[in-house]
C-alpha cells in the first residue's frame, strides 16, 4: 500500500523532543575546542559620520582576543544594488544596528563588558526614517553616488495612462500599507567558524542554504569554493531571512583565521531585531476600476519599497509587480516599482517575498471596489476570476499560470464557513446595534513557488545491506521535507522509511545545490530525488536481468515486497535490493542527479476570517479561520497541514499586531520580543482547512509549494474582515496592523466627521 | 562561585563565576544543550525548564539560586528506559514541532500546565502557554498535543 499520501508522524523529531536537537550553539565539535566567543559593537544611531573609533581600551579588557574595525579588514564591501555595503562600517554608519566592530573574548560573559569599551565619536546626520522622508529627498544616503534622491527606479512606467480607466463607472484609489515586520526566527542567527590544518574553513551556520552560503562567503574570502565547507546543523527557523549567509558570516571566518582560533557567534534577540533583516515595507498606491455589473476593467499599482539602508533584494517589488492581478483576468493592469533607502534595517525577503505584498494590495482593492459599486466582495470576486478553461493563463503582468480553480475554492471556503448565514448574523447584529461589531474578511490568492529558474540536485544511494541513503540539495529547517522524501522513495523503490536516511545542509555531502526558499523544495528537491531514484531502479533493472537471466524488459520491482522478479511469473526466483547491490561489486547503486526543467507552478485558495471588532475599546479578535490551499497532490497530509498553520498564524499576526517600528529619528522602538508583538497562542484561533487538490505538470511529482501560501491569503482576509467590520460605521480602509489603538482612532475619525 | 544542582536526578556540581545563569549553568557547565535561549527579555519561554517541580524561564535564574535544588530539562522528560513522556509522545503524533527550537521548553511548560490543570480545555491551553512563543506552527498543533497528553479526544 502507498503511504504517499497518508498522514505519517516525521522522521525528523526523535531527535528534537529528546535532546532538544543540535543547533548551532549547541555544538560541541573538537574542532571548536578552544574557540572564542564573537560579539559585533553595532551603530546605536541611525546616521552618522565616525568621526573615530578608540579600541585600546576594549584590547586591555580581560579575556579579549581581539577587536577589529573597518581599518583592519581587507576584504572588498559587498555590492548590494547600486552602492557597496560595508563589512564593518568605515565612514558612515546607515542604520541603528550596522555593525562597526568585532570583539573576540575567551569567555562569553566578557563579551558585553569588552564591547562596551570600544569607544566610537559619532557625528549625527540627519536620519531617512520613512519612506516619505526618503522620497523628500531633503536628506540623501548616497549622495554623490550611486543612488540619486534615495531612489532607485526598478520596474515600469514612468507616467500612467489614465485612458485605460476611461470607460470605468466607478473608480477608486487608495493608498495601502504593507508594513515592516522582523522574521524574528526563535533561534536567532549564529555561527561557527574553524580552519582545518589543510588550509580548508568549515562553517556551522544557522542558514537555509549552505551551498550559497559556501559561494558567498568563499567570494568576499576570496578563496576557491572548495576550501569551504558550510554545515547547517538543525536550523530554528529562517523564514526567508537565513537565506545563505549575511556579512557576518564571512567575518567568523576571516577572524578565525586573524587569530588562528576557531570562532562562535550568538546574536542576541535584541541584536536580532536590529540586524537581521526585516520583511514586507512597502507602500501600495493602488487604482481600481470597472463596471456596475462589477467586470474590473484596469488595475494599477505602484509599489514603493522600502529597502532600508542597503538595497539587498530589489527584487522584492519585481515579483509584487508580477503577482499584482492575482487570480483575476483583468484586461488591463499597469505597474511601476520605485526601490528607496532608508536609515533602517536592511529589507529582505520573508515568508512570501513580494507576493504576499501583491494579495494584499489587490484584495484590499477588490474590496474596495465592491463597495463602491455596492455589491458583496464573494460575488466581485466571482466576476472576475480566471476560469479554469483558460490555464495556462498568461497575465498581463507575465504570469505564467499553471493550472487553477479559483471559483471552486473560494466556494469551498464560503461553504465550510457558512458564508449566507454568518452574512445574516452580521446584518442582525448590526441592525440592533450591537458594540462588537462582526466582520468577514475574503481573500482569495494565488502565489508563484519554485520561482527561482533554477534546478535542484538529488541523489540515491542503495547500499548493501537494502538501506536508502538520500542527499538533497534542499535544506529544511521544520518543513518535515526529509519525512516527505522518505515516503516518496519508499513508494518508489518498495523500502520501508526506517531504512531510508535523508541527510541534507552539508556542502561536502552535498556539493551542488540551491536549498529552500520560496517553497521550492518538494516540487524541484523532490522531483529530483524521483529522478535520481528513478536511475537507480535503471541501473538495478540491468543487473537484476543478468542475475535472473532473463530480459531487463521483462522485470519488474514489486514496490510491495521491495523485490525485483520477472513479470508475470509470482512464484519464480526474486532478488531484494540488497542482493542486487552486492551483485554490482560495489558498496552502492548511486545516481546522482540535477533535476533542472522545473518550471515555476503557482499554488492558490481562499481564506475567509470572521472576527469581532470591540467598537468601544478597538480590540479585534480572530473568531475563525478558515482555509482552502491548494498546492497539488499532498505527500504528507501532517505537515501539509502544519505549514499551512504556520503561515496562518504568521500571516494573521502581521495584519493584527506585528510591526516594526522606528521613531523619526530612526531609532528603533520594538528592538526586544518585550516590544515586537509577537504573536502568542492566545491571540490566534483553531485553523479550520479545507483540502483541494489540482495538480500541476511542471514536474515529475504534479505538486506545487506550500510552504507560504497561507501567510500570503491569511494577511488580506483578516484585514478585509476587520474594515468589514467596521464598515455600516463609515470607515473605508485601515492600515495594518489593526491594532485597538489604530482602530480607535479610526471609529473617533468617523464619529468626528458625522 | 561553587554550587551544586540535581539535574535530572543526577548531582552535578562546578565553579562558575556569581552571575551565570541557570540557562548557562545547564549548557557549558552540564552539557545540556536541549534548553534554548531565544531571547534576552524572558519573553520567549525557550529556555523553560522544571525547578523542584515547577517551570521557570532559565534565563532569568541564577545558578547560586538553583544551588541545592532540583532541577529538570527536556533531557529528563523520557524515562531511564528511553520511554517517552506522554508530552512527548503527543507533541510528535500531533506535529506539534516544526523547526523544534521552541519545543523543550513548551514541553517542560506543557508538563506543568498538566500537573496543574490535569484537563484543560483548548483555550485553557491557549492561555497557560502564552509565555512561550513558537514562530512555526502557528500553536494549534501545540494544543493539540497537550490536549493529547492530557488523556482527551483530539479532533485532527
Ligand atoms: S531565553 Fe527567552 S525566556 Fe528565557
Ligand atoms: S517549532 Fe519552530 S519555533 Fe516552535
Amino acid at each position: 500500500m502507498s503511504i504517499v499520501g497518508t498522514r505519517v508522524v516525521r522522521v525528523e523529531d526523535e531527535k528534537l523532543i529528546t535532546s532538544g536537537g543540535t543547533y548551532v550553539d549547541d555544538l560541541r565539535e573538537a574542532a571548536l575546542t578552544g574557540a572564542v566567543h564573537a560579539v559585533f559593537v553595532r551603530s546605536p544611531i541611525a546616521h552618522a559620520r565616525i568621526s573615530g573609533i578608540d579600541t585600546e581600551e576594549a584590547k586591555q579588557a580581560p579575556g579579549v582576543v581581539g577587536v577589529f574595525t573597518a581599518a583592519d579588514l581587507d576584504l572588498a564591501p559587498l555590492p548590494t544594488g547600486p552602492v557597496t555595503e560595508p563589512f564593518l562600517a568605515t565612514d558612515v554608519v546607515r542604520y541603528v544596528g550596522e555593525p562597526v566592530a568585532l570583539v573576540l573574548t575567551e569567555e562569553r560573559y566578557q563579551l558585553a563588558d569588552a564591547a562596551e569599551l570600544v569607544d566610537v565619536d559619532y557625528d549625527p546626520l540627519d536620519a531617512v526614517a520613512s519612506i516619505d522622508a526618503a522620497l523628500s529627498g531633503e536628506t540623501e544616503l548616497f549622495p554623490g553616488g550611486g543612488v540619486t534622491g534615495n531612489v532607485m527606479q526598478v520596474n515600469g512606467a514612468e507616467e500612467f495612462d489614465d485612458a485605460a480607466f476611461a470607460d470605468c463607472d466607478a473608480v477608486v484609489t487608495q493608498t495601502i500599507l504593507n508594513p515592516r515586520v522582523a522574521p524574528a526566527s526563535l533561534e536567532v542567527r549564529g555561527g561557527s567558524a574553524a580552519w582545518g590544518e589543510d588550509g580548508r574553513l568549515t562553517l556551522w551556520l544557522s542558514t537555509q542554504n549552505a551551498q550559497i552560503a559556501r559561494t558567498t562567503v568563499a567570494g568576499a574570502l576570496g578563496l576557491d569554493e572548495d576550501r569551504v565547507r558550510v554545515i547547517a546543523p538543525d536550523v530554528g527557523g529562517g523564514f526567508g531571512a537565513k537565506i545563505g549567509a549575511d556579512p557576518e558570516a564571512s567575518l567568523l571566518g576571516w577572524a578565525a583565521r586573524a587569530v588562528g582560533r576557531p570562532v562562535r557567534w550568538t546574536e542576541s534577540r535584541s541584536e536580532n531585531l536590529t540586524a537581521m533583516t526585516h520583511g514586507r515595507a512597502q507602500q501600495n498606491t493602488v487604482t481600481i476600476g470597472g463596471k456596475r455589473d462589477g467586470t474590473v476593467l484596469a488595475y494599477r499599482i505602484d509599489v514603493v519599497q522600502d529597502s532600508g539602508a542597503y538595497p539587498r533584494a530589489m527584487f522584492l517589488p519585481t515579483l509584487t509587480e508580477m503577482m499584482a492581478p492575482g487570480v483575476y483576468r483583468f484586461p488591463v493592469v499597469q505597474t511601476r516599482s520605485r526601490c528607496v533607502v532608508t536609515n533602517t534595517t536592511p529589507i529582505a525577503a520573508y515568508r512570501g517575498a513580494g507576493r504576499p505584498e501583491a494579495t494584499a494590495a489587490v484584495e484590499r482593492a477588490m474590496d474596495l471596489f465592491a463597495a463602491e459599486i455596492g455589491m458583496d466582495p464573494a460575488e466581485v470576486r466571482r466576476v472576475n476570476f480566471i476560469r479554469p478553461e483558460e490555464f495556462p493563463y498568461t497575465t498581463p503582468t507575465g504570469g505564467d499560470y499553471d493550472t487553477g480553480e479559483y471559483a471552486a475554492a473560494l466556494d469551498k471556503a464560503l461553504e465550510a464557513a457558512g458564508y449566507a448565514e454568518l452574512r445574516a448574523e452580521q446584518e442582525l447584529r448590526r441592525a440592533a446595534g450591537d458594540p462588537v461589531a462582526l466582520g468577514l474578511g475574503i481573500a482569495a490568492y494565488v502565489e508563484i513557488t519554485g520561482g527561482d529558474a533554477n534546478g535542484e540536485s538529488g541523489r540515491v544511494d542503495i547500499h548493501e545491506d537494502g538501506s536508502v541513503t538520500a542527499y538533497t540539495g534542499s535544506s529544511p529547517h521544520g518543513q518535515g521535507l526529509a519525512t516527505s522524501l522518505a515516503m516518496l522513495l519508499s513508494d518508489q523503490l518498495g523500502v520501508p522509511l526506517a531504512k531510508i536516511t535523508v541527510k541534507h545542509g552539508d556542502t561536502d555531502e552535498v556539493p551542488r545545490a540551491v536549498g529552500t526558499f520560496g517553497s521550492r523544495s518538494l516540487q524541484l528537491g523532490g522531483s529530483a530525488i524521483r529522478q535520481a531514484a528513478d536511475e537507480v531502479i535503471a541501473q538495478a533493472r540491468e543487473l537484476a536481468a543478468d542475475l535472473l537471466e532473463a530480459a531487463p524488459e521483462d522485470l519488474e520491482l514489486d514496490t510491495e515486497r521491495g523485490v525485483w522478479q520477472v513479470r508475470g511469473a509470482p512464484s519464480s526466483t526474486t532478488l531484494d535490493w540488497a542482493r542486487i547491490v552486492s551483485s554490482a561489486e560495489r558498496t552502492a547503486l548511486s545516481a546522482d542527479v540535477w533535476f533542472g526543467d522545473g518550471k515555476p507552478t503557482f499554488p492558490f485558495g481562499a481564506h475567509l476570517a470572521v472576527v469581532e471588532v470591540d467598537t468601544e475599546t478597538g480590540k479585534v479578535e480572530v473568531r475563525r479561520l478558515v482555509a482552502v490551499d491548494d498546492a497539488g497532490p499532498v505527500v504528507n497530509p501532517l505537515t501539509f497541514r502544519g505549514q499551512r498553520h504556520g503561515g496562518l498564524g504568521q500571516g494573521i499576526a502581521q495584519a493584527l499586531l506585528e510591526v516594526v517600528n522606528y521613531d523619526e529619528d530612526g531609532n528603533p522602538t520594538t528592538a526586544t520580543l518585550a516590544d515586537y508583538s509577537f504573536v502568542t497562542a492566545t491571540e490566534l484561533p483553531d485553523f479550520e482547512l479545507v483540502d483541494m487538490a489540482t495538480p500541476t505538470t511542471r514536474n515529475l511529482l504534479g505538486v506545487k509549494g506550500i510552504g507560504e501560501a497561507a501567510t500570503i491569503g491569511s494577511t488580506p482576509a483578516v484585514h478585509n474582515a476587520v474594515v468589514d467590520a467596521l464598515a455600516h460605521l463609515g470607515v473605508r480602509h485601515l492600515d495594518m496592523p489593526t491594532t485597538p489603538m489604530r482602530v480607535w482612532a479610526a471609529l473617533n475619525d468617523v464619529r468626528k466627521a458625522n | 562561585m561553587r554550587v551544586s544542582i540535581e539535574v535530572n536526578g543526577r548531582t552535578t556540581a562546578g565553579e562558575v563565576p556569581d552571575r551565570t545563569l541557570l540557562v548557562h549553568y545547564l549548557r557549558d557547565t552540564v552539557g545540556l544543550t536541549g534548553t534554548n535561549i531565544g531571547c534576552d527579555t524572558t519573553s520567549c519561554g525557550a529556555c523553560t525548564v522544571l525547578f523542584d517541580g515547577e517551570s521557570v524561564k532559565s534565563c532569568t535564574v541564577l545558578a547560586a539560586q538553583a544551588d541545592g535544588h532540583e532541577v529538570t530539562t527536556v533531557e529528563g522528560l523520557a524515562g531511564d528506559d528511553g520511554e517517552l513522556h506522554p508530552v512527548q509522545r503527543a507533541f510528535r503524533e500531533q506535529h506539534g514541532l516544526q523547526c523544534g527550537f521552541c519545543t523543550p521548553g513548551m514541553m517542560m511548560a506543557s508538563v506543568s500546565l498538566l500537573k496543574e490543570n490535569p484537563r484543560p480545555s483548548r483555550r485553557e491551553v491557549r492561555e497557560a502557554l502564552e509565555g512561550n512563543l513558537c514562530r512555526c506552527t502557528g500553536y494549534h498543533n501545540i494544543v493539540s498535543a497537550v490536549v493529547e497528553a492530557s488523556g482527551a479526544e483530539v479532533d485532527r
